[in-house]
């Protein structure tokens, strides 16, 4: 480093600004190699234009289909930090809950710019977490007319939510291995997405995602199941879903309404959530005729 | 061996007698270390990595950091965990005078996980964060007071019965399986993924503050385990044969114990849960160069040592830029020789 004094600091910075480095000016612009840690934190880099920059994701990161050909850096909470290094970087930004620890410290001790992002699924929580991902990549314009459009989006669901008079009652299904439900209770990121779709959330009296007994899901009697997609072998049709003992008996199965949705674009909170509270409640409150 | 000058039997140990075997683990342990200096997702490569620890030539920030921070702690991690789980299982099978014994009998990893479950589940929302040593710890304190408690239950009038110990063990296990289940199902879904990836171990958590803090033990242990060798392998024929012989036989299987857990207990917390290292390297060994406890226990550590450093190279190189838990890697490639040994056993009918 060289020490300028006071009086030379005019002439150093117009020579600074002559022999500044390529990778002081890539700094400068908000990172040109950024590798994004977390599903939402992506779909935000690609919705404000700056996928190009993008040079490694984390497996979460599964949209758009174009960020599928990026380097994986694997599981956002179980990180290489060497991994993410050798993707040569010069921006990091995380979710909240990126780790472990040790790999987070290296790397910002290699001098990488680490940025965290804001944590909190509800509406204030996704436009921050906007404003962050566009302040680091120094695209504050862009991040505020994105921030407007999705907040746009979800006020506009916010009012169709209120608008419903009878509303269904849904229960998120996470999981049914060998049978035992894995299902969605109050303050889960499920039950927020249903509310924000005009739904209340089936399962009561439970926290966060929980395994269930039978007897909980015929008492939470709900109207509709909603489930995500699943590829391959996990995949259950929904005749077996159904006919499973517990939810043979809710209204859900007499009607035969069971919904899937990709699981990112209904429990990511990130732009696209406007676009799944719309296609939830659509698919909630199919229009008559 | 009239010409040897006289040393006490604790200190004429295996290290001043270096025979082909154990150079030859020396070179292995030296050779994998070379390898795993110079691997990476960063593409830092040896030539680079050499001169940097010889101070010849200096690295820049980012690659110092890959040098000093990731790749070296992560090297000495793998090769003192990897020593630990080796000398601990090879104390639990003389104990127990049998090859299939491991730590796990006597609840360290029960006791351990126990211990990590409680601090990810109920540190908070952000137990992975209370600090990096919070988990490590827990686990650790988590296998010493099962082991404690089995060897308070199994000891009767100053005597340890390992038949005791042993059934204790899988009662006490049970019991802090049943407390880790109970914990699983308080636990959030971001826990259970926490869990998932302790439960399979990984050296991506290797940082200098959590060596400094488990090293010592371990290395104690390691220093420890050849001075027990002589009674393992008089117990090897009998308790009451050892006796008569003039082993201190309820000291060894005492010290047999608390060695085991400060070594287990330490890896489990360094590392999550690393399979089949513990069973496989001493058995490797007792089929190159015989069942004798003294050279046996110092060879296993550098042979575990080196065995883990090598998985751990696979687990970060196989799907980099990501990588692969490293309990994977070792029960991937410890499950089939486990087979084999179960195998050769039937065939033989010997135990």
């Amino acid at each position: 480093m060289i020490r300028l004094t006071c009086g030379r600091l005019h002439l150093g910075l117009a020579l600074a600004l002559w022999t500044l480095p390529v990778f002081d000016v890539a700094l400068a612009d908000g990172g040109s190699r950024v590798v994004s840690l977390g599903g939402s934190v992506t779909e935000i880099v690609v919705a404000l234009g700056a996928g190009d920059r993008l040079v490694g994701r984390d497996s979460t990161s599964t949209w758009p289909p174009e960020v599928m050909d990026l380097p994986d850096v694997g599981y956002l909470r179980a990180l290489s930090a060497e991994g993410v290094l050798g993707l040569g970087p010069d921006l990091v930004l995380a979710e909240a809950d990126a780790g472990p620890p040790e790999a987070v410290e290296a790397l910002k001790a290699a001098g990488v710019p680490y940025v965290a992002m804001p944590g909190a699924t509800d509406h204030a929580g996704i436009l921050d977490k906007i404003e962050a991902v566009a302040a680091a990549l120094d695209l504050e314009a862009e991040g505020a007319a994105l921030a407007d459009k999705v907040g746009a989006g979800l006020e506009a669901a916010e009012a169709r939510a209120a608008a419903v008079t009878a509303p269904k009652r849904v229960l998120f299904v996470l999981s049914l291995q060998g049978g035992r439900i894995m299902a969605a209770g109050e303050g889960s990121s499920a039950a927020s997405i249903i509310a924000l779709a005009g739904g209340v959330n089936a399962l009561e009296g439970v926290k966060g995602y929980a395994q269930v007994t039978d007897e909980a899901v015929i008492a939470a009697a709900p109207d509709v199941i909603l489930m995500m997609d699943r590829e391959g072998s996990m995949a259950i049709s929904d005749a077996d879903v159904l006919a499973l003992p517990a939810l043979a008996e809710t209204p859900a199965a007499r009607d035969g309404r069971i919904l899937r949705m990709d699981g990112l674009l209904l429990l990511g909170f990130g732009p696209r959530t406007p676009e799944a509270a719309e296609k939830l409640h659509d698919a909630l409150y199919p229009k008559a005729g | 061996m009239a010409d040897v000058p006289v040393l006490p039997d604790a200190l004429r140990g295996p290290w001043l007698r270096p025979d082909g075997l154990t150079l030859a683990l020396v070179a292995l342990v030296a050779g994998v270390s070379v390898l795993s200096l110079g691997s990476g997702a960063a593409g830092v490569p040896l030539s680079r990595v050499l001169p940097a620890l010889a101070g010849i030539e200096a690295l820049d920030r980012r690659d110092a950091v890959i040098l000093w921070d990731i790749r070296l702690p992560r090297l000495a991690m793998g090769l003192l965990v990897g020593a630990a789980l080796a000398v601990a299982g090879g104390l639990m099978q003389g104990l127990f005078r049998n090859p299939l014994a491991d730590p796990g009998l006597v609840g360290v990893g029960a006791g351990a996980g126990l211990g990590a479950v409680l601090t990810i589940v109920l540190g908070g929302s952000l137990g992975a964060w209370a600090g990096p040593a919070l988990v490590p710890m827990a686990a650790f304190a988590g296998g010493w007071a099962v082991t404690m408690l089995l060897a308070r239950i199994a000891t009767r009038a100053g005597r340890t019965s390992v038949a005791t110990l042993l059934l204790a063990g899988i009662a006490i296990g049970a019991l802090a399986g049943a407390a880790t289940g109970v914990l699983v199902f308080l636990a959030d879904d971001t826990q259970l993924r926490d869990l998932t990836f302790w439960s399979m171990g990984s050296l991506a958590g290797a940082s200098w503050v959590k060596l400094a803090a488990a090293a010592p033990l371990i290395l104690a242990v390691l220093a420890l385990a050849p001075r027990l060798g002589r009674g393992l392998d008089a117990l090897a024929l009998g308790e009451a044969a050892a006796q008569h012989m003039g082993v201190p036989v309820e000291r060894t299987k005492r010290l047999a114990i608390l060695a085991t857990a400060a070594a287990a207990g330490a890896a489990v917390a360094l590392s999550g849960g690393i399979a089949f290292v513990g069973i496989v390297v001493p058995h490797l060994l007792r089929l190159a160069s015989g069942p004798g406890h003294r050279m046996l226990l110092p060879r296993a550590a550098l042979l575990g040592g080196a065995l883990l450093a090598a998985a751990d190279i696979v687990a970060r190189g196989i799907v980099a830029p990501a990588e692969l838990p490293i309990g994977v890697v070792t029960a991937v490639l410890g499950a089939p020789v486990f087979l084999w040994i179960l195998l050769r056993r039937a065939g033989t009918g010997a135990i």
